[in-house]
């Protein structure tokens, strides 16, 4: 690494059914603010994360598309597509970009607009995260292949549901002070557990909602953002892996590697340990996502992920506060833009911003975004 | 020309669906008094059709057989209820058995005969040498139109015959065989239709117990068998009263007939009603029996076959589901769900 | 699914044919051509073994396009009997039958029509074992 590398502006939408704004709009939105927020007018270079432009919007070529529409012609740009984690994927590139030193300040965006189209469509849409030839053309759901997830953890440690399904109750608390939150209500175990079934034993409200939305960052290298008098907040970790990418053929269902493999990475670069984190933003597409990345990013043993659960050890006023924001349940999950929400509400208490969620004293962030079931996981730490 | 070689079966499977439908069901809808055609009837599910069963019912035969199915020379598959009217569901099972891409494939229509056609032209096929393992498949996933007497008795199924030379292998042969057509319309669908029409009594006397009793008359003259000579015997089954009559007016026994009569059971499986009536036989059917095997076709016809069991039925009977088992795997819906699984219900 | 795409894939899905590493011995589907478990580059198709268990299974309720007609309906990891996983529906069960742990068979099923005018895909399912193949 020649560069420190900074996040020096942050600028985003409320996640939501946004029907009066299109996808170029919402980047553009939070694009604007972002460089508003940073004071740069100017950046090198563009990434734009994104999933399901191409089958929802039927619009690709976001990289000159977002970079027209910013007034920057000329810079190059492109998107970054890594399913669910196209975002965590979006930053790690930045990252590279800026600490090689070929760019000295990028625009990081991420953008998905789902209100466009079906929850049929959507659902079949968001199962190319998984391998479309043959898995998906069983008949097999994004939502499905997590709860084939779910049911094998619950029977393997003999976890009962309730204490999984807690996870989205103490999100949705968190929700209650984020004004950019898709769901701003309180929510109790039986109203998770009474919700529909949407693949057994997958209730509605242990899912993240579909929704629209887009979040931006500037990403520079130190000097620049010391010239700029930026309120900056540093990457010290970044990496990403890979798993098989199919589910069922992994020899430990309960395991996503790629969390394992990113984070030891991140950790190594950061020059730390699970210990001295002091809030974590964890990939909860499905409340089963919790448990299992709690302990795959070390902060539980194998099979004990849910104690953390239950015990609220990852509520605001708990050893590790978890997705204050709501994160994926409550605050909302557009796709491709989730991994860039992610490092705004980390950065909101970083930067002493999060108003009544604010944790107290925090330091160093760890953001974990999945793409598919684990097929692509990245591990960013932040540190202020 | 060479002399013909005496055809056996190598193996024999058969297949039914597990959704049965009582026809007290089906009469209750329509609020019917008084007897009803048979007990009850199978159904597909909704992941079923006409390829699917065939595609089952070959893999058992090939089990039988104990070949594999890159050995099948040529597949005749008699239905009249494709997937696709232009495409044919031979190459599907051919694609699914392993038995592509060397082989001639085709589907055979013939109403409830398609399925015994197919197996005269698979005989024509290995006693002429021109392939040595040929399959013959009898399959239908038959529709009756809603309160119609057919809505009561259409019932789906398959069996699958592989034929090949006469050896010992063979778990039994075909000793001879005859056929008998002629021009009666006594049952149809035309094109686009989704049911088809019958002409009420007209579909007994001169349309099936002319032309079973004249191809069974036909194959005893010329074979000089009679009715004792035969272990079984297996009638096209349309209803349980017609199979009955026939026997009787031919001199047999119900004991003759009564092991290969299913109808009461699993419905009229069109193309497969006689062929799966055989397998219920050879199921249970000793080295040395001889079984007479006659189908019937609306439009019309019938395929008469006499049929000599050997040694190797006992070994191999076992390497696959026998029909019993198929009876027993039984999940009774009502008519809402029959409705839904026959597409009788837009959604 | 685009009808080439569907006529390119119809022989792994008609048969259940994956390959197997002569390297680690492991085999898995669909085949490919380098073992994800060792890396090996040497691997040999195989026919599968049609019987299996079941490894977890969920109820799909909420369909995606094209599947419709089929909803609610189950989806399983199936660990065949020389230990390679297949994902696949369940068929011929009811929801409230299936168990882990439970043994399976492949059966040939159709996955769903293009529509009343367009072409039926097949492939394997796996259902509750039948009687007479459970020797």
């Amino acid at each position: 690494m020649k560069e420190n590398v900074v996040i020096c502006g942050i600028g985003y939408t409320r996640i939501g059914e946004h029907w009066d704004k299109s996808l170029r709009e919402l980047a553009v939105e939070a694009s604007l603010k972002a460089l508003e927020d940073s004071g740069f007018d100017h950046v090198d270079a563009i990434y734009v994360s994104n999933m399901m432009s191409g089958m929802l919007q039927e619009q690709e070529h976001l990289g000159a598309l977002v970079a027209t529409y910013l007034g920057l012609r000329g810079i190059p740009a492109c998107k970054v597509e890594a399913a669910c984690g196209s975002g965590g994927m979006a930053i790690h590139q930045a990252f590279l970009a800026v600490s090689s030193g070929y760019y000295k300040t990028v625009l990081v965006v991420g953008v998905e607009k789902m209100s466009d189209r079906t929850t049929s469509e959507v659902t079949l849409a968001l199962a190319s995260a998984e391998d479309r030839e043959y898995v998906i053309s069983t008949g097999a759901t994004f939502v499905g292949l997590n709860a084939l997830l779910y049911r094998a953890y619950m029977l393997k440690y003999g976890v009962r549901q309730e204490s999984i399904a807690k996870f989205p109750v103490i999100e949705h608390e968190n929700a209650l002070n984020a004004p950019h939150a898709q769901f701003r209500r309180k929510i109790t175990l039986e109203d998770v557990l009474s919700s529909p079934l949407i693949a057994d034993p997958l209730h509605l409200l242990e899912c993240a909602p579909l929704g629209d939305g887009a979040a931006a960052l500037v990403i520079s290298c130190e000097e620049e953002a010391k010239n700029n008098k930026c309120d900056a907040v540093r990457i010290i970790g970044s990496a990403a892996a890979t798993d098989i990418l199919s589910l069922y053929e992994r020899e430990d269902l309960l395991t996503l590697y790629a969390t394992v493999k990113a984070s030891q990475k991140a950790y190594e670069m950061a020059g730390i340990k699970p210990k001295d984190v002091d809030l974590l933003e964890v990939h909860d597409a499905f409340s089963i996502l919790a448990p299992i990345s709690l302990e795959d990013l070390g902060f539980a043993k194998k099979g004990e992920g849910w104690k953390l659960i239950e015990k609220e050890e990852v509520a605001l006023s708990g050893r590790i506060p978890t997705n204050t924001m709501g994160g994926l349940k409550a605050r909302g999950h557009p796709i491709g833009a989730t991994g860039i929400y992610q490092a705004v509400d980390a950065i909101l208490q970083l930067r002493n911003d999060a108003g009544k969620n604010q944790v107290d004293n925090a330091s160093v962030a760890l953001l974990q975004s999945i793409g598919g079931v684990g097929g692509t996981v990245t591990v960013n730490i932040l540190k202020r | 020309m060479k002399s013909l070689q005496t055809v056996g079966i190598l193996g024999y499977g058969v297949y039914v669906p597990m959704y049965r439908i009582k026809a007290q069901e089906i009469g209750r809808m329509w609020k019917r008094e008084g007897r009803l055609p048979i007990e009850e009837k199978s159904v597909v599910g909704l992941d079923e059709d006409t390829a699917t069963l065939a595609v089952e019912a070959s893999l058992n035969a090939l089990k039988r057989a104990k070949i594999s199915g890159s050995f099948i020379g040529a597949i005749r598959l008699g239905t009249e209820s494709k997937p696709y009217a232009v495409k044919p569901t031979a190459t599907i099972v051919a694609e699914a058995i392993g038995a592509t891409p060397r082989l001639m494939a085709a589907d055979l229509e013939f109403a409830c005969k398609a399925g015994t056609e197919a197996i005269q032209s698979c005989r024509a096929l290995v006693a002429s040498g021109i392939v040595d393992y040929a399959l013959a498949i009898g399959v239908d996933t038959a529709q009756g139109r809603p309160r119609d007497e057919l809505e009561y008795t259409a019932g789906c199924g398959a069996a699958a015959y592989v034929l090949s030379k006469k050896s010992h292998e063979a778990l039994a042969y075909i000793e001879d065989a005859v056929s008998y057509v002629t021009d009666t319309p006594d049952f149809w669908r035309r094109p686009l239709e989704p049911y088809p029409c019958h002409a009420y009594r007209f579909t007994g006397k001169p349309a099936y117990f002319h032309h079973i009793i004249s191809a069974a008359k036909l194959l005893m003259e010329k074979t000089g068998l009679s009715p004792s000579d035969f272990t079984y015997a297996v009638f096209h089954q349309p209803n349980v009263k017609f199979p009955l009559t026939v026997a009787s007016i031919l001199g047999f026994k119900k004991d003759q007939i009564l092991p290969g009569l299913l109808v009461n059971a699993i419905g009229n499986t069109y193309a497969a009603s006689s062929l799966i009536g055989l397998a219920a036989v050879l199921d249970v059917a000793k080295p040395g029996d001889r079984i007479l095997l006659v189908s019937y076709g609306s439009g019309a016809g019938s395929d008469a076959f006499s049929i000599v069991v050997q040694d190797s039925i006992e070994e191999k009977r076992e390497l696959a589901p026998l029909v019993k088992d198929y009876i027993n795997r039984k999940k009774y819906i009502d008519y809402a769900t029959y409705a839904f699984y026959r597409k009788k219900i837009l959604v | 699914m685009s009808v080439p795409r569907y006529w390119r894939e119809r022989v792994t899905k008609y048969r259940l044919i994956g390959a197997q590493c002569t390297n680690c011995g492991k085999s898995f589907y669909p085949p490919r051509k380098v073992c994800p478990y060792c890396g090996s580059r040497d691997l040999k198709e195989v026919a599968l073994p049609r019987k299996g268990k079941v490894i977890s299974f969920t109820v799909i309720r909420v369909p995606p396009a094209g599947f419709e007609l089929y909803s609610p309906y189950l989806i399983a990891i199936v660990e065949l009997e020389n230990g390679t996983r297949v994902l696949a529906q369940l068929t011929d069960v009811d929801l409230s039958e299936v168990k882990v742990g439970m043994p399976v068979e492949a059966t040939f099923r159709k996955y769903l029509e293009h529509g009343p005018s367009g072409i039926i895909e097949y492939g394997i399912k796996f259902r509750p074992v039948i009687k007479g193949e459970d020797k």
